[in-house]
């Protein structure tokens, strides 16, 4: 007695799977062709290449992206030091510094800007003129807060899912420093962890525009805000790429790592 | 101790702009305490902006919360490795935690006077401009609101479906029970507390959030993050300042506690499932 | 309530390009514990569930009790199946879990109650009953889940690896314990295990799988004793090769000793053939004029295992109970076949 067996769809798996693709496609495909209207009426693409055009957006962007690379890195050394110390030397802290980093989620960037801007308010002329003047001193202590929570569960996946107890003990073993242990054996090990943490962070630099507007910072999303004023389509076509980019870089790092021992933890995450 | 430098940082940069806000609150310009800012925030329009930001906050998480859940049982039901999976693993995470600005530029394209969408609609005889809608208005925040949840509900609830044993559903089965009463009896109850969770946490993301709110009305808009970039930013009146941190620490105030309501039900929701 | 049979007519299932059960032919009698014993990817685990329902077979039926359930889907069977672990419901306590299956059959409350103190008695775990099973250590679930499974009085017990995941101690003395039960219920179970040990000890019948096939089907003493083929007699306890040579009448000349030879049949006189010896049929004693030396000698607790080397280089294992005196390492001694038949398992290989 043969028996071919097939799976026949669900109804209630197409019903949302349908739902979810209307709701969640529609809107990204109509961006998609309303960015191609361009100003002059006609389709193409200039409202992608006014990015080369337009000097004010063209140096937000690159203003944003400095920012962005500063506080990945700053985030990365303060926070892979000592997810590494605590799963080491202090495991029962574990739960303590856990619960700090994620104490920023407790505070809508709204109200961190009022308290930035109340800061800086008090602050003395001297202060105000070495940190508070450039984007890059004012708002990047403030983004590696920010980030802390994303950040430190993706390095803390990563930390966890080696065995750091015996790779720690056998590079000491062999006479190796703190520096090239945590440089040249942990770092390679986590990989993925670092690029999802880095990932993270820039992306969320990248769209972090409530803080740098109310103090009035001419970051990149500030000014695609501002474009969309009065050129809407330049600011779609940047809308639409910004979500394309970011989809992308994320959609890669779940690819990387292949032989990384977090790429499956870190899998959970996304 | 290998801690040091992080609880400086935090201290500093979290510590700082927190204390700030707090002193500022509950002090006046002099530097007196005072409860002025805080019974200023009890009254209109404070008050009606804190309800919208409520209603919308409640709204948003119970339909993010259903929506979310059903996609994410389809999702699951595909297999660990499946690329709808991986699509919408990688997209639900944009969405939930990046969509902010693009996200409104996004609906306005769409659902805006000019949106594409609109057009469409208007083809086949809805004209959404003849009546009062606009995408610039709580309704269309509402929109784009539901379009990040959704998918942060869908992060969030995926651990826990997989988080429930293959073997439960066959003992189950075993032992005389449908898979409706597989899900009423066991599947359902082991995933309450993590259910209820995520609900809270779609809740204070609501709440909180401001910038595709900002990016689709402005400052001006009725919720509380609205006003309190109004009183902050550029207000004559000194004093108003004051009103805009009170407003700021009850927002903290409400997510401390969906926060600490998220973390008992985390508690429960492990120890359960050992 | 009288126990049934249980048979599996010519069962295949396929997985793509696998076939993981090859028409599979199986009876259990009515009250007898049979295992199933093979290693990971033989078939056993697919075989039970395909007992269980919990899939279906692409060719073959499922006979219980006479009827043919083959299309039964699995909650409408009446068997219970305890798993290899995580099976309890983490939201319910023991009694609870227990209860479960009666529940599904519509018993009324106090019944319910009655039956689950009951069982849960017979298991050993009343003082419990309340605990949850985070709050319960591995044997303790085990039990538990045994309890679920007996409660609903099935006629057939599935037991799928039950103890692979317990810690040695409390694994044999869970494995005596649900004998014991399975025995004074005389309740038709079949035991799917990969530990040859556990089979052997507890199972009326061994059934020996190799990719999807049964290998053997037999007592546990047949199936140590006289393994049917090569796999079974590796796969059952520990054999040594040794080189032995066909004499006449049915005899075989082993280390020096004349033996009855079993399974010879078609081999020449005076050829040298393989035959297969377990390590407790061999003997080693001091002897300067002996042709093996010890290469090593590992102490078990009741037995000792040595390894001996002989001169023409072949490695055999030989198990002795401890005592005092045993050769040491490096001595010279005479290898003996203590039993008075050796298994053929072919000619030798040049």
């Amino acid at each position: 007695m043969r028996r071919r067996r097939r799976r026949r769809p669900r109804l209630w798996r197409v019903t949302i799977l349908v739902l979810a693709a209307v709701f969640f496609l529609g809107p990204q495909v109509s961006a998609l062709r309303y960015s191609f209207v361009q100003s002059n009426g006609e389709n193409g693409l200039g409202n992608y290449t006014q990015l080369f055009h337009d000097s004010a957006l063209g140096s937000s962007l690159v203003t944003s992206l400095e920012i962005a690379a500063l506080t990945t890195v700053i985030m990365l050394a303060l926070m892979l030091p000592t997810v590494v110390w605590v799963r080491l030397r202090l495991p029962r802290l574990a739960v303590v510094v856990e619960s700090i980093s994620v104490l920023p989620i407790v505070i809508p960037p709204i109200v961190m800007a009022a308290g930035l801007a109340t800061l800086q308010s008090h602050a003395s002329a001297q202060i105000s003129s070495v940190i508070f003047t450039s984007p890059l001193t004012a708002l990047t202590p403030f983004y590696v807060i920010l980030a802390m929570p994303f950040a430190f569960r993706s390095l803390d996946v990563g930390v966890r899912a080696i065995d750091l107890r015996t790779l720690v003990d056998a590079a000491r073993n062999l006479g190796a420093g703190w520096t090239t242990l945590l440089l040249r054996v942990i770092l390679p090990n986590v990989r993925t962890a670092i690029l999802t943490a880095a990932s993270l962070t820039v992306a969320l630099v990248l769209a972090e525009v409530v803080i740098s507007e109310t103090l009035l910072y001419d970051t990149y999303p500030v000014e695609l805000v501002n474009t969309g004023q009065n050129l809407v389509g330049v600011a779609v076509a940047l809308s639409v790429l910004s979500l394309a980019v970011t989809w992308l870089l994320l959609y890669m790092v779940s690819f990387i790592g292949n032989r990384d021992a977090s790429r499956a933890r870190i899998g959970r995450l996304l | 101790m290998g801690v040091a430098p992080f609880a400086v940082y935090v201290a500093l940069f979290l510590g700082g702009p927190l204390y700030e806000v707090i002193y500022g609150a509950v002090t006046t310009t002099r530097g007196s305490l005072t409860w002025f800012n805080f019974s200023q925030t009890f009254h209109q329009p404070y008050v009606g902006a804190f309800e919208e930001s409520l209603k919308l906050a409640l709204l948003t998480s119970l339909i993010g919360g259903v929506f979310g859940l059903w996609l994410a049982c389809a999702v699951v039901t595909a297999g660990p490795r499946s690329p709808l999976r991986r699509i919408v693993g990688s997209g639900a995470g944009v969405l939930a935690y990046f969509a902010g600005v693009p996200l409104a530029f996004a609906f306005i394209a769409a659902l805006g006077r000019y949106g594409e969408a609109t057009k469409l609609l208007q083809d086949i005889g809805i004209n959404l401009n003849a009546g009062s809608f606009t995408i610039s208005s709580l309704t269309g925040i509402f929109l784009c609101y539901v379009y990040f949840q959704v998918p942060l509900m869908v992060l969030l609830i995926i651990p826990a479906l997989e988080g429930l044993r293959p073997e439960w559903h066959e003992a189950a089965t075993g032992l005389g029970a449908s898979t409706f009463g597989y899900i009423r009896h066991v599947a359902a109850p082991v995933l309450a507390p993590a259910l209820i969770g995520a609900v809270l946490l779609l809740f204070g993301n609501a709440f909180a959030a401001y910038a595709t709110a900002y990016a689709l009305v402005g400052s001006s808009v009725n919720l509380v993050p609205g006003w309190i970039q109004q009183l902050i930013s550029g207000n004559v009146l000194v004093d108003e300042n004051g009103i805009g941190l009170a407003l700021g620490v009850e927002m903290i105030v409400v997510i401390a506690i969906v926060m600490v309501g998220y973390a008992a039900l985390q508690r429960r929701a492990t120890r359960w499932l050992q | 309530m009288s126990a049934v049979a249980v048979h599996l007519d010519r069962l295949t299932r396929r997985f793509g390009a696998l076939t993981a059960l090859d028409e599979l032919d199986l009876d259990v009698a009515p009250g007898e514990l049979l295992a199933l014993l093979g290693p990971s990817g033989c078939g056993k685990t697919t075989a039970l569930r395909l007992l269980g329902g919990f899939d279906r077979p692409d060719a073959g039926r499922v006979m219980v009790g006479g009827q043919d359930v083959t299309n039964t889907p699995a909650n409408r069977r009446d068997m219970g199946m305890v798993f290899q672990a995580y099976s309890l419901f983490p939201n319910m306590d023991a009694h609870r879990n227990v209860q479960f299956g009666l529940r599904m059959r519509k018993m009324g409350a106090a019944q319910r109650k009655a039956r689950a103190d009951e069982v849960l008695d017979l298991v050993g775990l009343a003082d419990h009953a309340g605990h949850y099973p985070y709050q319960l250590s591995g044997g303790q679930q085990q039990r538990v889940a045994l309890a679920r499974a007996l409660a609903i009085e099935p006629s057939v017990l599935l037991l799928d690896e039950p103890l692979s995941a317990l810690d040695a101690r409390v694994r044999n003395q869970l494995r005596a314990e649900i004998r014991a039960v399975q025995q004074r219920l005389g309740i038709t179970t079949l035991f799917v295990t990969h530990d040859q040990a556990e089979a052997l000890s507890i199972a009326d019948r061994v059934g020996v799988m190799h990719d999807g096939r049964l290998e053997q089907l037999g007592t546990p003493e047949e199936v140590y004793d006289r393994p049917a083929t090569p796999f079974v007699a590796e796969f059952v306890g520990t054999m040594n090769h040794v080189a032995g040579r066909v004499l006449a009448g049915g005899r075989l000349e082993v280390l020096g000793s004349s033996l009855k030879a079993i399974g010879a049949d078609g081999q020449q006189q005076g050829g040298m053939v393989e035959v297969l010896v377990r390590p407790e049929a061999l003997e080693a004693v001091a002897d300067e004029h002996g042709h093996a030396i010890v290469a090593e000698r590992t102490f078990l607790g009741s037995l000792t295992r040595m390894r001996v080397t002989l001169d023409d280089g072949a490695d055999l294992l030989i198990d002795v109970a401890t005592r005092r005196g045993l050769p040491e390492p490096g001595a010279r001694v005479a290898v003996r076949v203590t039993s008075e038949d050796a298994l053929v398992s072919g000619p030798s290989t040049p």
